[in-house]
Formats: structure tokens, C-alpha cells, sequence
């Protein structure tokens, strides 16, 4: 519903254009659907309310104006409105002038802080600093363990006593430890608690005291409701966190919660953790997010992503190929590989705005994609060039060789025909049908 | 009268949990019994919780005008019950409004809760515990309390009814999950199966299955590693362990729960989803409810899907699990 958010705002003010500004009539049904569409997103409905607010006072007046329909305008409103809140700018953590700077990490159970911990220890030492850990949480079984695993797996030091000390007491002596063995940073891992446990709540208030954090960091998991406001308020009125951790955003939450979580603490939300993997983390990024939360895909991630995997010679190359139309096989095995670089097709997809939830829910077999390689790696250079060539006696041979048959083989060459014409399409400047190629490849 | 544990298993004979009540007070030794259990955590933390859901309560139902459905409205999505099944209740209850069916601010309030438990109960939400061996598979997503919430039930069914269980290591993925469940198991003191280094959920499944029938075990818990349901290739890993579980016995896993935490908002209807296309979920046991989270997503996940909660999880000791009662969760969830 939510990637249609856009769609049924065009179709709420598609008589707005005519007129030229937004009514209050406009407004309100517009404000209607944004407000379903946060609640959806898990956004605090006190937050829905005040955000929805004051997007009508911006709205209300606004001119419709230039390549925007009215329905594209009151999203870009909301959605610089909600980038604005969830923080501007990417934030960052305070290092201390005088190390070791000391991180601690606290929430609920569950919600990742140890795996957090050692994706934290392992960000910060790709970056330089010499990282230590702490295993303060003595109460889950076999926490301390998982901590130790995760600290040998990220390459740190795991300073721990067991489960028998104290957590208020191990945290002091790990403090103490990365002081004299001259750490750069100190993470200090803590138990799951409740924010409504006293007992608990009052323990990390003297693990704080003890050891005096430069950051401490609320780990939220993404798929929160509607409780993450009493969560993150309990947790800021105990300890006055200074930053959020994101947790579990490889799933297809809309993470309503860091918004809320933003609007009532007013702390930024710092990193994203967003996969199994110990390098799955990265800085938080609130425009991201914002479109995320809209539904609106995650356009700046993806293009990122295409740089950093994208050779731009190569790039040239082919699009001197592709308007001479010399496009051939091997330039189509060149593409795979490229968009297989940039990471699971699906977790692309998901990033592409406009691509709806049936789209986003397609299963990809990424196998599909090792069947076409090895499919063309059978072929012989000349076959590559002219696929033409590929008839009974080739065809049957290049079965047996990739270890598929013969259907696949008429499949491939079929595909690559077709996406040679919509390559020459968008090589003479043409938009070709995207929604009707993603659904060939699919299958 | 809320549920108890003799109400959601199914056994051969007597109930066994009312092995230990006199004859004359089974109710009142079980309300005794309840309290006591529960007193110590209920009681430290439901100051905050009341404090923290004063504002909805106090305002709720005074009488019927235009703001009662905002404020209703409020509540049930306060409570992550999601916008559609919100609608859906509002509906209702303004339809029957308009028909002056209900007048007057307690009427109202009391057809909520019927309502609202007529939606949380659905299907067989009671768990079968005739065949021999029984096998409960537990799956969730990450961090939503599968490895304590068999640890639970281990302990449930060897203290009270007296079943003799074994736990399966299945996590074989997160770090020093099998030690956790492994701890589980010997304060349950019940039978404990892990697989070699490297070894896959579904063969820790074979095995302890395979020890339970040569050992006349009773019930085989089996445990897996938590995984997003967005996971294609972790979720069909999900149902290989299903389908080498149906190998060896073909009724089997005989239940199927999965783990969702309270405090999850709408993406938990989701979860229930995908996780049911890949195993086949029989029954919810919500995770975490000792917060201030209402786990209203339950009652999406009942109403949309269709699927019944079958356990919640409300503390992180042993007894801190307790059999669902949809006329108890459906008050909680407006109070």
C-alpha cells in the first residue's frame, strides 16, 4: 500500500492541477492517506499527529508548480519534512580526545545489541582504532559466549569475567583494562532489559556512572510498533542516550520506529544494521530512511551502490556497442556479472522506487543468474558474437556443456534478443517498458 | 476465568496439570497457584505500564460522540492491532452504534472486548500431545525469544505434566546459540541433542528425533536458528527442516509455532505470513508481553491469517510462559 502512497495522492488531488493551489479540502484528504500510510510504517500515532500537522501548514498554500503533479508535490513535502525530522545530515558518534573513547551499547532483549556490539567493534577497526569489547550481560546463557565468538570472528579483544561478576564491576575493570592496554575504543555490550524494569534500568544508570561513556547507544530493532516511544523515552530518562542503532533493517519493515523514536527523544539515529553478516553495517542516512518509510525505495543507496560496483570504461564501451548495436553475448555476460556485483538482485529491487510490493515479493532464484553464465561460457567466441549461429547440433552441445538442455539454451537466446531491443531503445533515448522486462527476467 | 495449562494441552487420560490440585478448589488453587507465579514480575512493573497507558484509559469510553471512534480508533492502533483490522472493529461498532444497539460508554467498552476476543480467537489453539513422540518445531525471526521460549515449554512439560523431552539444538548458525539452549536444558533437566561442528539444523532435527524414538521419549522440541522471513534461501532451508522432520514421522512436526515479539509492529503480519507459506505455522506464541507492548499484531495476525496464539512469553524465568486466554489479551489490549 505504501508504494502507492504517491499513486493515491495523484488520485486525491488530480483536480488540483487545474487550479493551480492546494485547498484545505485537498489538504485533508491528502493528510488522510499520509496518515494511514505512517501508521502502516509502525510511526507513533502522537507522532502521526503532530508530523501530519505541521505538514498541512506547509502544504496548505503551496504552489503547484513546475514538473511536479500535486500528488508528487505533497510528497516531496512530507518527505523533506521527514528527512528534516528524522535528523538533516548523517550524525556521528564523540571520540574522545583522550582514549579510550568508551561506547556503551543498551535495549531491549532481542532487539541485536550483541551482534551490534560486533558489528560497531569491527566498523570502528576497519577505520583504524584498535577496539576492545566488554561482556556485561551475565544474564542471558551463553551471552558471554556469543560475544567472545562474535569479538575472535571481528578480530578485537573480548574482555570478559564470566557470568559470575558483576556487570557494574566488569564494566569498570574493562574500562581500566582498555586504559592500559591503550585502546582507542571500548565497547561495552549489557544485558537485554526491560525499560519498565527498575532493578535493571537502575543497574545501566550505575554501569554509566561507573565508567562514564562518551556515547551510549540505544539499539532499536526496526520492526518496533507503536511501543518503541516508550521504549526509547524510558531508556533517554535513565541513561540520556545519545544515538540509535538500528537494527534488522534487511527486512522489509518500513521502520516506523526511528522516526518515532527521533521525534520524542530528539537523538540521532547513527548506524543501520542490515544483515546477518558482521559487515553489514553502515551509517544511518535520515533522507534513506524517510523514503523508506514512504514506501518510495531507497534511490540514493542504489546508485551508490551502482558506483562503487560500476566500471565507467567499461560503461563507455558499451554504450558505443550498444548504439552501433554490436551488443552481443558476451557483453550480456559482462552486464550480469556487473549487476550481480552490486549484491542480491532483491535487495536491489527493493531500492528501485516505484517498484511495487508484487514486484518486490518475486522470488529471484539468484541460480538462474549461474545457469545463464554457465550457459554462455559453453559457447564458443564466434557463437557469442552471433548468436544466430545457435541451431540444432550447437544448441545440443551447449546443453550438455552448462549442465541444462536445450529449452534453456533457446530461453537465453530468446532473452538476450529481447533485451538487446530494449537496450537500443534506451541507447536512442526511449523508456522502455521496465515494470514488463522485470517480470520476463523473474521467471 | 482465565485459561490454564490443562486447557491447552491435549493428553491421553486425566489432565495431568490438575495432578496436583485438590479435588474441591482446582480453581481456586490454580488462581492461587497464578498469582504467586506472577506476582513478583506483574507486580514491579505494572506501576510504569499504568502510568505509561493512563491517557488512553482514563479517556476512552465516556460517551459516544464523534471523538470515542477517533479515541477507539487510537487505541487499537496504540496497541500495533494495524490500521485495516482497526477499521474493520470501528466499523462494526459504529454500525451498531447508529443501530442503537449500543448506548452509553460501558455497552460500548464491553462489545469491544467481545469483539476484539471473537478476532483473537480462532482455529484449534490447544496442542496436541497424544502422538509419541510429539515433535514442536519453533521458528521466528531474530531476537523474538525462540530458544527461551522452548526452554519454557521444555521445563512446563517435564515439571507439570511430566513428560520426558528433548531439546534440539537447531540453531547451528548464531554464535553460542547451542550452548544457550544447552544451559535451558539443564535447568529444565531434560534430554539435550546438538550436532557436530558444521552440521545443519535439519540433521540436528533427524537426530533428536531419531533419539526420542529409540529412547521412548516423549516430546522433541526442536529449536532453529532466527531468520528474516525476507530470506529466501533461509526460509527454504526452513522447510528442507520441515520436510526431513515429515520424513521420519509424516504427521510430524506435530505443531509448529512461531515466535513473535510483542512490541513488533504491522511487519509481524508479514512475518506470520511468509513464515507459514514455508512451514506451516499452527500457532503464535507471543513473545516479550512483561513490557508495555500490547502485541495487538497478534490479533492481525488471528483475524488476516487465521492463525491461533497458542503461548505467551511474559518474563524470563522458567515458569514466565503461560497458555493464551483471547477473553484476557482482548481487555488488556483497551485497558
Amino acid at each position: 500500500m505504501f508504494e502507492s502512497l504517491g499513486e493515491k495522492l495523484q488520485a486525491t488531488l488530480s483536480d488540483v492541477r487545474g487550479r493551480g493551489t492546494l485547498t484545505e479540502d485537498d489538504i485533508n484528504a491528502a493528510m488522510r492517506e499520509i496518515r494511514l500510510a505512517l501508521l502502516e510504517a509502525d510511526v507513533n500515532f502522537k507522532v502521526v499527529r503532530s508530523f501530519t500537522s505541521s505538514i498541512k501548514e506547509k502544504a496548505l498554500g503551496a504552489n503547484i508548480v513546475g514538473a511536479l503533479n500535486p500528488g508528487q508535490q505533497v510528497v516531496k513535502i512530507v518527505s523533506d519534512e521527514l528527512t528534516e525530522l528524522m535528523g538533516g545530515a548523517a550524525g556521528d558518534l564523540a571520540f574522545s580526545p583522550r582514549p579510550p573513547t568508551i561506547v556503551l551499547m543498551a535495549g531491549l532483549q532481542g532487539s541485536g545489541k550483541t551482534t551490534a556490539t560486533g558489528k560497531l567493534a569491527r566498523y570502528l577497526r576497519e577505520q583504524g582504532s584498535s577496539v576492545a569489547v566488554a561482556a556485561c550481560d551475565v544474564y542471558r546463557p551463553a551471552a558471554v559466549d556469543q560475544l567472545v565468538k562474535v569479538g575472535r570472528q571481528v578480530g578485537v579483544d573480548v574482555y570478559e569475567q564470566g557470568t559470575d561478576a558483576n556487570p557494574v564491576a566488569i564494566a569498570k575493570w574493562a574500562a581500566d583494562r582498555a586504559r592500559t592496554e591503550g585502546k582507542d575504543v571500548l565497547i561495552v555490550d549489557t544485558a537485554g532489559r526491560l525499560h519498565i524494569d527498575t532493578e535493571l534500568m537502575d543497574e545501566l544508570a550505575q554501569i554509566k556512572k561507573a565508567i562514564k561513556p562518551h556515547d551510549i547507544l540505544l539499539v532499536v530493532d526496526a520492526m518496533t510498533g507503536q511501543d518503541a516511544v516508550n521504549v526509547a523515552e524510558q531508556f533517554a530518562a535513565v541513561v540520556d542516550f545519545d544515538g540509535v542503532v538500528m537494527t534488522k533493517l534487511d527486512g522489509d519493515a518500513r521502520g516506523g520506529a526511528a522516526l518515532s523514536v527521533k521525534a520524542v527523544t530528539g537523538k540521532p539515529i547513527l548506524f543501520a544494521s542490515t544483515g546477518e553478516k558482521l559487515d553489514q553495517f553502515e551509517r544511518f542516512h535520515p533522507d534513506r530512511m524517510a523514503q523508506r518509510i514512504l514506501g518510495m525505495g531507497d534511490v540514493m543507496t542504489l546508485i551508490e551502490k551502482a558506483q562503487s560496483g560500476y566500471d565507467e570504461d567499461q560503461a563507455a564501451e558499451l554504450e558505443r556497442k550498444l548504439r552501433k548495436s554490436e551488443f552481443d553475448l558476451d557483453d550480456f555476460l559482462d552486464q550480469i556479472r556487473q549487476i550481480r556485483r552490486l549484491g542480491p538482485l532483491k535487495s536491489l529491487l527493493g531500492m528501485i522506487p516505484g517498484i511495487g510490493a508484487e514486484l518486490r515479493n518475486v522470488n529471484i532464484d539468484e541460480r538462474d543468474f549461474d545457469r545463464l553464465q554457465a550457459i554462455i561460457l559453453s559457447m564458443t567466441a564466434q557463437e557469442r558474437r552471433h548468436p544466430e549461429l545457435i541451431k540444432g547440433s550447437r544448441r545440443l552441445r551447449i546443453a550438455k556443456g552448462s549442465g541444462t538442455n536445450v529449452q534453456a539454451v533457446k530461453q537465453l537466446i530468446k532473452q538476450f534478443e529481447q533485451s538487446r531491443k530494449v537496450m537500443r531503445q534506451v541507447a536512442q533515448g526511449k523508456m522502455p517498458d521496465l515494470g514488463a522486462l522485470m517480470r520476463q527476467g523473474g521467471r | 476465568m482465565a485459561r490454564d495449562w490443562s486447557d491447552i494441552f491435549i493428553v491421553d487420560g486425566q489432565p495431568a496439570a490438575d495432578a496436583d490440585a485438590p479435588d474441591g478448589g482446582v480453581e481456586a488453587g490454580r488462581a492461587r497457584k497464578r498469582i504467586g507465579r506472577f506476582a513478583r514480575l506483574r507486580e514491579s512493573l505494572r506501576k510504569t505500564r499504568q502510568a505509561l497507558q493512563s491517557e488512553i484509559q482514563a479517556t476512552l469510553f465516556e460517551d459516544l460522540s464523534d471523538e470515542t471512534w477517533e479515541r477507539l480508533e487510537e487505541a487499537l492502533i496504540y496497541a500495533d492491532v494495524g490500521a485495516s483490522t482497526t477499521a474493520k472493529v470501528v466499523a462494526q461498532l459504529e454500525q451498531e452504534a447508529t443501530e442503537n444497539k449500543l448506548t452509553g460508554g460501558q455497552q460500548l467498552s464491553d462489545r469491544l472486548v467481545e469483539l476484539l476476543t471473537e478476532l483473537a480467537r480462532t482455529g484449534d489453539d490447544r496442542i496436541d500431545l497424544r502422538a509419541e513422540p510429539t515433535v514442536i518445531l519453533v521458528a521466528g525471526v531474530n531476537g523474538t525469544g525462540k530458544t527461551t521460549t522452548l526452554g519454557k515449554l521444555a521445563w512446563h512439560l517435564s515439571k507439570e505434566l511430566h513428560r520426558s523431552v528433548v531439546l534440539a539444538a537447531g540453531d547451528t548458525f548464531r554464535a553460542a546459540a547451542v550452548e544457550q539452549l544447552e544451559i535451558w536444558a539443564e535447568r529444565a533437566q531434560v534430554g539435550f541433542v546438538k550436532g557436530g561442528l558444521g552440521a545443519d539444523s535439519a540433521s540436528v532435527a533427524f537426530d533428536a528425533i531419531d533419539h526420542a524414538r529409540r529412547q521412548g521419549t516423549d516430546v522433541v522440541l526442536i529449536d532453529t536458528a532466527g531468520r528474516l522471513h525476507t530470506q529466501d534461501n533461509l526460509m527454504s532451508e526452513l522447510t528442507k527442516v520441515r520436510r526431513v522432520i515429515a520424513k521420519q514421522i509424516p504427521e510430524a512436526p506435530h505443531e509448529t509455532l512461531l515466535t513473535v515479539d510483542a512490541t513488533t509492529g504491522q511487519n509481524g503480519l508479514r512475518q506470520a505470513k511468509l513464515f507459514s507459506e514455508a512451514i506451516d505455522v499452527s500457532g503464535i506464541v507471543l513473545t516479550k508481553l512483561d513490557g508495555t507492548a500490547k502485541g495487538g499484531i497478534a490479533l492481525a495476525i488471528a483475524s488476516e491469517l487465521g492463525i491461533p496464539v497458542k503461548l505467551i512469553g511474559v518474563g524470563e524465568q522458567l515458569e514466565d510462559l503461560r497458555p493464551f486466554d483471547a477473553g484476557e489479551f482482548a481487555r488488556a489490549l483497551v485497558s
